[in-house]
């Protein structure tokens, strides 16, 4: 067999990586090439955000366990990755109580977001071990205190990350090809995950926890290497949105934040990482329309007062509309084919 | 350290907990859900009071029926608008919807009133003091031990006693079953949230009147309480979410004592941090009940 034919087996047999790889590549060049930098800032936006839902799709759709950690995690690895690679005068001037041998530390930007990930993946190490064994609404509560006990962290330990003020003057390194590039490895890394023995079998476990026990999966030890891999993606995720935002402040890494990822996985189908790609761009796009339209209602000034939290409150009737519609999100389980539609199989509903 | 005060302290703050608890553990219970929305009812019921009160200008004690009804309103309005509807397809569906409900109901309140906190009116008696046996306490701290005590007695009559009782712990226990006995799912259910919206508005007064102000995300605090002291004490009974709200509450009140200065605002996190550990060893919580894992389908 020749090389050409196995690439296009190859191709045919994964046609879902290249479905979601092409569209945001070509989107990606026509933006740089005719779009306006706003545009350009969204779509890096996109790009990140994408990495950031692609991480908690890795946990959260192929285990089934709702994680509200994860946003704890992308925080982790944006204040170490701006910790890393900040300058020390800025550091200085910028977080007057940090630790002296923090101040001095500097790495160039690639490697501070590597060790942002890895940090964030130790976290996960660590409160994995007891917190993978717990399942159903014990398992999603604790979670939950989990990101309340990161949030209290981040806005007490002033030492580290300046407290609950802005943590400002990290490097702009994120253009849109950098973002674009970490959305591909995301991909890529969420769809190896999906298609690997530990997702497999974590699949299989989400599916019927029982019957993969029975069958000699051990259930706590998948659940844990997702959480690790997931948190390491997420905590990557955050080290690139750190060098394109450069100020942050723990806020942005608590539930209002998460309630934007998890918005973006629910509508688009948390079971298949086909979902996590299209319910980042319906996301992203609606809440720029209702940003845009929310910003133009109150400079026109037709209304006596000032209208806030329309972009939310609209995004939360949207999410219970397509929950209603499609419990399982606008894709469902089932990963994206090429060709898109199939006339000889049957459409499965898997609602997870 | 171990004084009356403490004593007094230790229990106003544990039942109110405990009355938050039980609200959420009712629903749990029944649908194995975890309503987020939860403590936006709490939010909800200082809404009202804020509204009745200060705006309406309306007698204290109308305040209060308003705040309870205002709850029990938003309550119902939950389940039979959002989560009726989703409660057949998956848990998670059900669980994120509730969510946004909680989203939804933050950014309503955030639109139509104000993101800044409301002062709420209350009547003066609630912060006033009263020495018992050399201990002073404010008089809301006696108060609301008083109406724990009240609610949950009633609670527990009408949960042994009356039909609606029965068939609420048989659907709790194996719902499938108890609707093929011919209790309607949605009657059950909706009483469910109505006696939960009922105990986050009776909570919420309290809740509220201890700051005496309301802003749009007044029920968060409230709502973590509530989960975490039901995952202490057990989620497959009111029992254990009674319990769990005494332990968290003297849980806090210890950590509050015993840390010192420089780490007492991280008392959350060690909250949090014990809490994990517990259930590392003992995750059915405290109070060991049937284990049940189905779920309504």
């Amino acid at each position: 067999m020749s090389v050409i034919m196995r690439a296009g087996q190859w191709a045919r047999e994964h046609s879902t990586i290249m479905l979601m790889m092409i569209p945001v590549i070509v989107a990606g060049f026509v933006i740089q090439a005719f779009g306006s930098s706003l545009v350009v800032n969204i779509y890096t936006y996109f790009c990140v955000s994408l990495m950031m839902v692609l991480g908690v799709q890795v946990f959260m759709g192929n285990s089934g366990i709702l994680s509200w950690t994860h946003v704890g995690f992308v925080g982790i690895g944006a204040y170490v990755a701006g910790i890393l690679s900040t300058s020390p005068m800025v550091k200085g001037m910028g977080v007057p109580n940090m630790y002296p041998f923090l101040v001095q530390l500097q790495i160039p930007v690639l490697p501070a977001i590597a060790m942002g990930g890895i940090v964030a993946a130790l976290v996960a190490a660590i409160i994995g071990y007891p917190l993978m064994r717990l399942s159903d609404a014990v398992g999603v509560i604790t979670l939950f205190a989990t990101l309340i006990v990161f949030h209290v962290i981040m806005t007490q330990w002033d030492n580290v990350t300046n407290g609950p003020r802005t943590f400002f003057g990290v490097p702009e390194y994120t253009t849109l090809t950098v973002a674009l590039l970490g959305a591909l490895l995301a991909i890529a890394a969420a769809y190896w995950f999906r298609e690997s023995a530990i997702g497999l079998k974590l699949r299989a476990s989400r599916d019927d926890r029982h019957a993969a026990a029975a069958t000699g999966i051990n259930v706590v030890r998948a659940r844990y290497n997702a959480f690790v891999i997931s948190a390491l993606m997420a905590g990557v995720a955050g080290g690139v949105w750190a060098h394109f935002i450069t100020s942050f402040s723990p806020t942005s890494f608590y539930m209002s934040e998460m309630f934007v990822l998890l918005s973006m996985l629910v509508i688009g189908g948390s079971g298949s990482i086909s979902g996590a790609v299209v319910g980042t761009t319906v996301v992203t796009i609606a809440r720029e329309l209702l940003r845009q339209l929310e910003s133009t209602i109150n400079n026109a000034h037709v209304l006596s007062f000032q209208v806030f939290g329309l972009t939310e409150l609209v995004m939360a009737v949207l999410m219970v509309v397509v929950l209603i519609w499609r419990p399982g999100g606008v894709v469902g389980g089932q990963e994206l084919t090429w060709p898109l539609f199939k006339r000889t199989t049957k459409e499965v509903d898997n609602a997870a | 350290m171990i004084n009356l005060e403490f004593v007094i302290n230790t229990l106003s703050l544990g039942s109110l907990y405990a009355l938050l608890s039980v609200g959420l553990v009712l629903v749990y219970g029944i649908l194995k859900l975890v309503n987020f929305a939860y403590g936006e009812y709490i939010m909800v019921s200082g809404y009202a009071i804020y509204l009745s009160g200060a705006v309406l200008h309306m007698p204290w004690y109308v305040t209060m029926v308003i705040a309870v009804l205002a709850a029990v309103l938003v309550s119902f309005l939950t389940e039979y608008a959002a989560i009726r509807p989703v409660r057949t397809k998956s848990a998670d569906a059900m669980l994120v919807t509730s969510f946004a409900v909680s989203v939804f109901l933050q950014n309503v309140v955030l639109l139509t009133i104000s993101p800044r906190s409301r002062a709420v009116p209350l009547p003066s008696f609630f912060s006033k003091t009263v020495t018992i046996a050399g201990a002073t306490t404010p008089l809301r701290n006696l108060l609301v031990i008083g109406t724990t005590f009240v609610v949950l007695i009633g609670l527990s009559l009408l949960m042994k006693k009356t039909v609606l009782g029965m068939a609420m712990r048989a659907a709790a226990d194996k719902f499938t079953t108890t609707r093929l006995m011919g209790v309607p799912a949605n009657f059950v259910i909706s009483a469910a949230f109505i006696i939960s919206g009922f105990l986050a508005g009776v909570g919420g007064i309290f809740w509220v009147g201890r700051s005496a102000s309301v802003d749009p995300l007044t029920g968060a605090a409230p709502l973590l309480i509530a989960f975490i002291a039901t995952v202490m004490g057990g989620m497959n009974s009111p029992i254990g979410a009674v319990v769990g709200g005494f332990v968290y509450g003297l849980l806090f009140n210890v950590l509050s004592i015993t840390l010192p200065a420089s780490m007492i605002s991280y008392r959350d996190a060690f909250m949090f941090a014990i809490v994990i550990l517990f259930l590392l060893f003992r995750p059915e919580g405290i109070v060991r009940r049937g284990y049940t894992e189905e779920r309504v389908g």
